[in-house]
């Protein structure tokens, strides 16, 4: 009983003191990003645009070829569903919404967090084994604002750039799908998905993938920083920052989600 | 800093430090005169490297003082504190140069971020350091291309960018051969002739301790247990420095008793 208290315990102190460090990058992170350039401090942009190339520009490929896939699977499950009811028509409003409002966000945040967030933490994690952090900090220079920032900005302007291109190629499939099987012509597919989508369809998407951003980064940075020992802390600590990040992800979704339809 | 400051340029005081529950310092005390190359020796896990990471601030104590230039360091400001870090110069163990970058890159790095030069005269300064340690034509070379003992060379290179008044060298002939060894022996000479800086080498190499130190420190188990110069060390009479110097292996004489009660407590 006691042995159960204590892991009880244990594990529960264990998570606060996650929390408790994720919140104190955070907080760093956003002083240097937001609060020190008014103090004439300013954001190293260069490595903000190198990191938005890496973690950006060359996602763009996977994160478009797999929602085009999503679209396809979306057009052919819904048409299987909708044509008990001869409603074909509304499969062009049913991939339209849902790639906008849950997929697109969803599927970009997941693919960047198997590619960038375990970047990130293999990155700052092999730094801080080979003293590079200690280095940074020995010579005055803060390791949150050389390392941390630049990923923040990158993940907070390239997520919704990259939402946007998943929901774009997801309607696409779905559009392909249509023209080749329900003999609906791309003019067709592209007017109905005009008519089904309104604006708040893709805002809350948006929104969705700017928290989804965040995680990402944080869970990311922070596994890498807590990297102990050599190699192997390095590679549980890419592990790590994939499985928590895609949890923390879809918990996520499911608080948006929820309010987003009960403030409809 | 105040420029006519007397006192020892760091000054340890009484300082005990944790990892978890293991003690790894255990009340410190030491003084580091101005000018002066101080060696501390010891094996490993002794808490060298500890003590000298705590002079960079890298990590905290339990309780006690560090003061650098007669300022205790622990209480100041993040601000504050990286003003007193532009005057020191680490060179890490694993030299841990920035993987991403050219070795110039690198040694221009502090000068670039925390200095108004223009980027000629930073070129300028960072050939000079190069030249220093011998690595003149190795600027565009990266990291991964060279070998430890020129990692080593980069790593000094760039701890001396911002002209430190004092120098600290974390097990600095670790992982290297005798000769590469001697050779950052002999930089470490030719700096300490070259300027008046206060240098800290923590080592467990006692040829090179001989060789370069004005002052030796001996540390066992996280305490100080004997400092002076290398002739009072060489003549101590004290059973654990004379251990450490004549290299006899730890646990030579066992108590069977006290092992077997070892084997059989929880």
């Amino acid at each position: 009983m006691t042995a159960v208290l204590a892991f009880l315990g244990r594990n529960t102190l264990g998570f606060f003191r996650y929390l408790g460090g994720i919140y104190d990058l955070s907080a760093k992170a956003a002083y240097w990003a937001f609060v020190a350039p008014f103090k004439g401090r300013y954001v190293k942009w260069g490595n903000a645009i190198h990191q938005m190339v890496a973690a950006g520009v060359d996602s763009i490929p996977i994160v478009s070829l797999i929602s085009l896939f999503i679209g396809i699977v979306l057009g052919l499950q819904g048409a299987y569903q909708l044509a008990k009811f001869g409603a074909t028509y509304f499969v062009t409003a049913l991939v339209g919404v849902s790639m906008t409002r849950e997929l697109g966000p969803l599927i970009t945040a997941i693919v960047i967090a198997g590619r960038s967030g375990s970047a990130f933490a293999a990155e700052l994690g092999t730094m801080k084994v080979s003293e590079e952090i200690d280095a940074l900090e020995a010579m005055g220079l803060d390791s949150v604002r050389y390392l941390v920032v630049p990923k923040y900005l990158a993940m907070l302007v390239m997520m919704p750039c990259l939402t946007l291109i998943s929901d774009l190629a997801g309607i696409l499939g779905g559009a392909l799908f249509e023209m080749a099987q329900l003999d609906k012509t791309f003019a067709m597919c592209l007017s109905a998905t005009q008519d089904a989508l309104v604006m708040r369809d893709i805002t809350t998407g948006l929104i969705k993938s700017l928290v989804f951003g965040l995680i990402i980064t944080k869970i990311g940075c922070y596994e890498g920083f807590s990297v102990r020992g050599g190699a192997e802390g390095v590679g549980k600590a890419t592990t790590s920052s994939v499985v928590i990040s895609i949890f923390l992800i879809i918990l996520a979704d499911v608080i948006f989600t929820a309010i987003f339809y009960f403030t409809n | 800093m105040a420029n006519d400051y007397e006192g020892p340029m760091i000054r340890v005081s009484d300082l005990v430090t944790h990892y978890g529950d293991r003690r790894i310092l255990n009340h410190v005390n030491l003084d580091f005169p101005a000018g002066e190359t101080m060696v501390i020796l010891g094996g490993s896990g002794t808490g060298k490297s500890t003590l000298l990471r705590h002079i960079m601030r890298l990590e905290m104590p339990t309780s006690g003082k560090i003061f650098i230039k007669g300022q205790d360091i622990c209480p100041m400001s993040e601000d504050r504190f990286n003003q007193v870090r532009r005057k020191i110069g680490m060179l890490f163990q694993s030299a841990a140069l920035f993987n991403s970058m050219t070795i110039e890159e690198n040694v221009a790095l502090p000068l670039r971020e925390l200095t108004q030069l223009e980027d000629s005269t930073i070129r300028i300064m960072t050939r000079i350091k190069l030249d220093l340690v011998g690595l003149n034509g190795f600027e565009n070379y990266m990291p991964s291309q060279l070998s430890g003992g020129m990692k080593k060379r980069a790593g000094l290179a760039r701890a001396l960018a911002m002209d430190p008044e004092i120098l600290l060298f974390d097990e600095p002939s670790a992982g290297l051969d005798p000769i590469t060894a001697a050779g950052i022996d002999s930089l470490i000479l030719k700096l300490k002739l070259a300027f008046r800086m206060t240098i800290v080498v923590v080592t467990h190499e006692m040829a090179s301790a001989f060789m370069i130190a004005d002052r030796i420190t001996v540390m066992d188990r996280g305490e100080v247990i004997a400092t002076g110069t290398p002739e009072e060390i060489r003549n101590s009479q004290q059973p654990r420095v004379l251990q450490f110097l004549n290299r006899i292996p730890e646990g030579d004489q066992v108590d069977a008793q006290e092992y077997l009660r070892s084997l059989t407590e929880d």
